[in-house]
């Protein structure tokens, strides 16, 4: 049976007396595809933070091969940034360097290859994403799918056991959704990358993963494969899949009653 | 309870710490992490120097030769009425290297510098490129602050020379052609008055303005909060606080050269 490569472990941070993670659980399997998913403002963004080591929670362990990222000091946090690769929601690419020195970035700082092999590996990794013609252009010139693409080349210049990806299909269009989704699939099935996606896109998860957590107010209030999250009787994984906007899923966010908030006026 | 943690003392004492740690870390990436396997970046460096140093000759030459021609000009208006003129030539020269030539130039980074390492830095936090910098195992310190840090120091003192020169040529202009000095008397006398401690102690001020431009621009980048808005309230704070720490500082240096040197 496949090995547990993340565990979470009860999960608690909060922010200025708001508690953003209530005691959150979860296991990813090694080489599978794990969705984190939920409404805007459930946490899923804090506890991907608190993956990728940038944020330090209240109380609880974040084991990754059996070792607590939590007690990390600044040298072996490091060591683990080299082996897991992030896509960040807008991309992130540094702006100032060209395509080619985004994803040789990583490369030249974290190994001594020589220049040309290098130049080799940037073209390996866009030809990947399928923008190999792209190199020399700056991330300013490019759409906003095609930063992602080679936002997500550079997250494997490194060969990377694990990637995570923040909302990577957030504002694309269908088709580009559909790729990267099947990029996403594709790392994990033919290279055995775990892959861990925070999203609100319901259907690219129901795709592409092979289980997932639905998150709400900092819990987990659900768990399971797609076809398990699809049937779950749980009201708020039921409005969230539906989309609906009757249900406990709140539209209005302000504790005050609004009679009450009119009247003081 | 936030009437407390919230009033402008404790805000204040809070930036002091927060700007102490990222000095220290700065340090620590410039002079300790190169022993360790972790070579500075030179050629960002380099480049940071062209940027902040080199492009900042022409304003930096303006500025000082007008300054030279303004001291000279109000202390010779002074200086005619003892009937020593002349000596209009040694006083600017003492004025423009101790004290004129480094706060002036220092100004002009300030306004230049520190704003567009705000901008550029705050910009990149805001657009998540620092946290992406950091998740791959690069030190945004040593990556973008380190070498800013090293272009400031060495090109300030630089700069300041440059404008120690055109300070007094400016002097020199006003001084033969207007005023009517003799030519080899204002020479004279600009070699007589000056001495190496007056040029160095100007440097030394020049260095410690570079560390304070460096360090704020740097800084208020790190700590922008919010979009666009963000960047733009930092960027002037990140202009102000220069200005001020500046001029503070120099108050408090040239005490301390007075009382022991």
């Amino acid at each position: 049976m496949a090995e547990t490569l993340i565990e979470v472990r009860d999960l608690f941070k909060g922010f200025e007396g708001r508690t953003v993670l209530d005691g959150i659980n979860l296991t990813v399997e090694r080489g599978s595809v794990f969705a984190i998913m939920g409404g805007s403002g459930c946490g899923k963004t804090t506890l991907l933070r608190h993956l990728i080591g940038v944020i330090r929670p209240d109380s609880g362990e974040i084991l990754v091969g059996g070792k607590d990222i939590v007690l990390f000091d600044e040298n072996q946090m490091d060591g683990y940034r080299k082996r897991f690769g992030m896509l960040f929601q807008m991309g992130a690419l540094l702006n100032s360097l060209s395509v080619h020195d985004n994803i040789a970035l990583p490369l030249r700082e974290h190994t001594e290859l020589d220049e040309k092999i290098i130049g080799v590996m940037v073209k390996m990794k866009l030809e990947l994403v399928g923008l190999r013609d792209f190199e020399h252009l700056k991330p300013a010139q490019l759409s906003g799918g095609m930063q992602k693409r080679v936002a997500l080349a550079r997250a494997l210049a490194l060969d990377p056991e694990i990637v995570f990806y923040d909302e990577p299909t957030s504002g694309l269009d269908p088709v580009v959704t559909g790729v990267i989704g099947q990029l996403i699939l594709d790392l994990s099935k033919r290279m055995g990358i775990t892959s861990v996606v925070v999203t609100h896109d319901i259907g690219s998860a129901l795709k592409i993963s092979d289980k997932m957590v639905v998150l709400f107010r900092g819990r987990v209030v659900a768990e399971g494969t797609p076809e398990e999250i699809q049937r779950s009787s749980d009201p708020v994984v039921q409005q969230f899949i539906h989309g609906s906007p009757d249900g406990p899923i709140p539209l209005r966010q302000s504790s005050r009653d609004y009679l009450e908030d009119l009247l003081d006026m | 309870m936030s009437s407390v943690s919230n009033s402008r003392i404790v805000l204040f004492l809070r930036h002091i710490t927060s700007i102490s740690y990222f000095f220290h870390e700065t340090m620590k990436w410039t002079l300790v992490k190169p022993f360790e396997g972790k070579p500075l970046r030179f050629r960002a460096a380099i480049v940071q120097m062209e940027e902040v140093g080199v492009k900042s000759i022409p304003i930096v030459a303006l500025v000082s030769f007008v300054i030279g021609i303004i001291l000279v000009l109000q202390t010779a208006y002074q200086l005619e009425k003892f009937g020593a003129i002349t000596f209009a030539a040694s006083l600017a020269a003492v004025a423009l290297t101790r004290e004129m030539a480094p706060l002036l130039t220092a100004i002009v980074l300030a306004g230049r510098v520190s704003a567009a390492f705000t901008a550029e830095l705050g910009t990149m936090l805001v657009t998540e490129e620092i946290m992406a910098l950091e998740v791959m195992a690069i030190s945004p310190i040593a990556y973008l602050v380190v070498p800013r840090f090293i272009a400031m120091i060495i090109m300030l003192p630089c700069l300041t020379v440059i404008a120690d020169a055109i300070g007094i040529l400016g002097g020199y202009f006003v001084g033969t052609l207007a005023i009517g000095i003799r030519s080899a008397l204002y020479i004279q006398n600009t070699i007589d008055a000056l001495v190496m401690k007056d040029i160095l102690s100007g440097l030394v001020k020049s260095a410690v303005f570079a560390v304070i431009i460096a360090m704020v621009g740097c800084y208020r980048a790190f700590v922008v909060k919010g979009g666009a808005e963000g960047v733009g309230k930092s960027t002037m704070i990140s202009v102000v606080t220069s200005l001020i720490s500046i001029i503070l500082a120099d108050c408090l240096f040239t005490a301390i050269f007075y009382l022991f040197l």
